[in-house]
């Protein structure tokens, strides 16, 4: 059989997706124990058990001198920004993108300087709006609000665009004004439209809250990151860095699962 | 009652001529089926009629009163595909044109007027033959059942006129032939113009009282003499692209087919017979 018909079943499936996690594992072992027979006070590859220890530490034990339990404190303080964030690029994008991509009118003059503004390098902005908005929370969610809401507002206007014509035309026969063609012909279709959009942007979002914590910040999971970096701890970093890819896999999955119940027409429109 | 009117329209995209001197009255209530190659500008001249495309040149009268730019509820329309919304049930699809009229701001009934839209929908869905699928999804249904979808919500506004863009085209024959007769007695039954386009001969000779033919004029002699031995010739093609599609054939149906006299005046009527999924009697 050639191999391009080889389709492995569900059992097979799940042993395939587990194997290069399982490898990744193993390496990692193999190394660490190698680092560590040789030097044990080695920090670059510390093993499992060290880094349980300082997890246990930063999740279950309070700060003698603060009081506070560091991990929830930082994925806490990480989370309402990243949230708030995204909170609000969602929604410039959802109006402003519907704007574009329905009314021609809105197109011609808010889509230039959007299409340019998208490649204004986020990152680059970080100084400007430090300088502006101060050190704190503001700064950092404008700047995952700038980095991630022309990119989503695009997509959108262009997925509107992808509606067919004939869709806007037939409302237009039922009597449709242009309000109502966008309330109830392009806006439920652009729902779940947005949903994939934003999971896309779930990544750059992480990125730029980082970035700013690293430079700015009394909290956060990137800020702890940064800071414990100074002393070579990387039995705090890995745990850190897997419990933020973890958030980040569950936010995607939260929002896949909230596609599926919300928009039970949508894999079957996608499709037809 | 109303009578449709091109009066000298003409199409025009830049340097190319898409129609060229429509002249043309629809008579109400008649049904009238387009036929042409690819290409021929039928499709324009539905967009015209429609009011999603201006003319060039000449007027479109609908009652005396030229047309209006945009389209509106006066006319409705099926398209070969994407006619229904995706993201509406089988129900909501249908009541969508009542929530757009009785309810601007919203666009969506509540209470006793939606249980009003719902059964009026409902009787709707019933005489296209759709009755038990309200709940789907248009994902769900078949093509056939899709078109019947699409007629049932252009129904509900009652429009004048009706505009069907290779609506049967993808359809397998089996299904098409249903469909027709759901066709027919639609327009029979109610105070309706039909203005179909169509690449099938037979079927626009079955339903149509009238078929109309557009074609390039690529057959003209004066044109065969100049161009005749260069048929590959850039030059041919190009005086070809500025000759613009017109109506070469003209046919009223023969045995003429008169729609059924509505009972009270021109007051449209929605009372199909319930349960015509068995269509496959011939009619007429």
């Amino acid at each position: 059989m050639r191999l391009l018909n080889l389709k492995p079943d569900k059992t097979w499936r799940f042993v395939l997706a587990a194997l290069p996690f399982a490898a990744i594992l193993v390496a990692y072992m193999f190394g660490s124990a190698i680092r560590l027979a040789e030097n044990p006070d080695d920090k670059l590859l510390p093993n499992f058990g060290a880094m349980g220890e300082a997890i246990r530490h930063y999740a279950l034990q309070a700060d003698p001198r603060s009081g506070i339990y560091h991990l929830w404190n930082d994925t806490l303080s990480s989370l309402s920004l990243l949230l708030t964030a995204l909170a609000i690029s969602t929604l410039i994008a959802l109006v402003f993108g519907i704007m574009i991509g329905l009314l021609p009118i809105a197109g011609a003059t808010f889509g230039p300087v959007v299409a340019v503004a998208s490649m204004v390098p986020p990152l680059a902005l970080l100084p400007i709006l430090f300088i502006i908005m101060g050190l704190g929370d503001a700064a950092k969610i404008a700047l995952i609000v700038i980095g991630t809401t022309l990119k989503l507002t695009r997509d959108m206007a262009l997925r509107v665009q992808d509606l067919p014509r004939e869709q806007l035309i037939k409302a237009q026969t039922l009597g449709a004004s242009t309000w109502q063609v966008g309330l109830r012909v392009v806006l439920p279709q652009m729902l779940p439209r947005l949903i994939d959009a934003v999971r896309l942007e779930i990544g750059p979002a992480w990125l730029f809250l980082i970035a700013a914590e690293a430079i700015a910040a009394d909290s956060g999971l990137g800020y702890r990151i940064f800071l414990v970096r100074r002393y070579l701890a990387m039995d705090v970093i890995i745990p850190y860095v897997i419990w933020i890819t973890l958030l980040a896999f569950l936010m995607d999955l939260a929002l896949r699962l909230l596609q599926r119940r919300a928009f039970p027409w949508f894999a079957g429109a996608r499709t037809a | 009652m109303t009578a449709i009117v091109f009066d000298k329209v003409w199409k025009e995209y830049g340097d190319h001529v898409v129609l060229e001197r429509i002249d043309l009255t629809i008579a109400p209530r008649a049904f009238v089926a387009l036929v042409g190659p690819s290409g021929c500008g039928k499709t324009t001249f539905l967009r015209m009629l429609l009011g999603e495309e201006t003319p060039t040149r000449g007027r479109i009268l609908v009652d005396g009163k030229p047309l209006k730019a945009e389209p509106n509820a006066d006319r409705g329309v099926v398209f070969q595909r994407y006619s229904v919304f995706p993201h509406l049930t089988v129900l909501a699809n249908v009541m969508v044109g009542r929530e757009f009229e009785e309810a601007p701001i919203l666009g969506k009934l509540f209470g006793l007027r939606r249980r009003e839209a719902e059964t009026e929908a409902l009787k709707l869905l019933d005489a296209v033959g759709l009755k038990g699928h309200e709940k789907k999804y248009p994902a769900e249904l078949s093509g056939g059942m899709q078109q019947r979808l699409a007629l049932a919500q252009a129904l509900n506004r009652k429009p004048k006129i009706l505009l069907l863009d290779e609506p049967f085209g993808a359809l397998d024959p089996g299904i098409r032939a249903d469909i027709h007769v759901l066709i027919r007695r639609i327009w029979n039954e109610n105070n309706l113009t039909v203005v179909m386009v169509t690449h099938d001969l037979s079927e626009a000779f079955r339903l149509g009282t009238r078929v109309i033919a557009f074609e390039r004029p690529r057959n003209r002699p004066e044109e065969l003499e100049r161009y005749g031995a260069t048929l590959d010739d850039v030059s041919l093609a190009d005086a070809m692209s500025k000759a613009g599609a017109s109506i070469t054939r003209d046919f009223e149906v023969w045995p003429k087919k008169i729609a059924t006299p509505l009972p009270n005046g021109h007051g449209a009527q929605l009372e199909l017979e319930v349960g015509s999924t068995d269509g496959n009697k011939p009619v007429g």
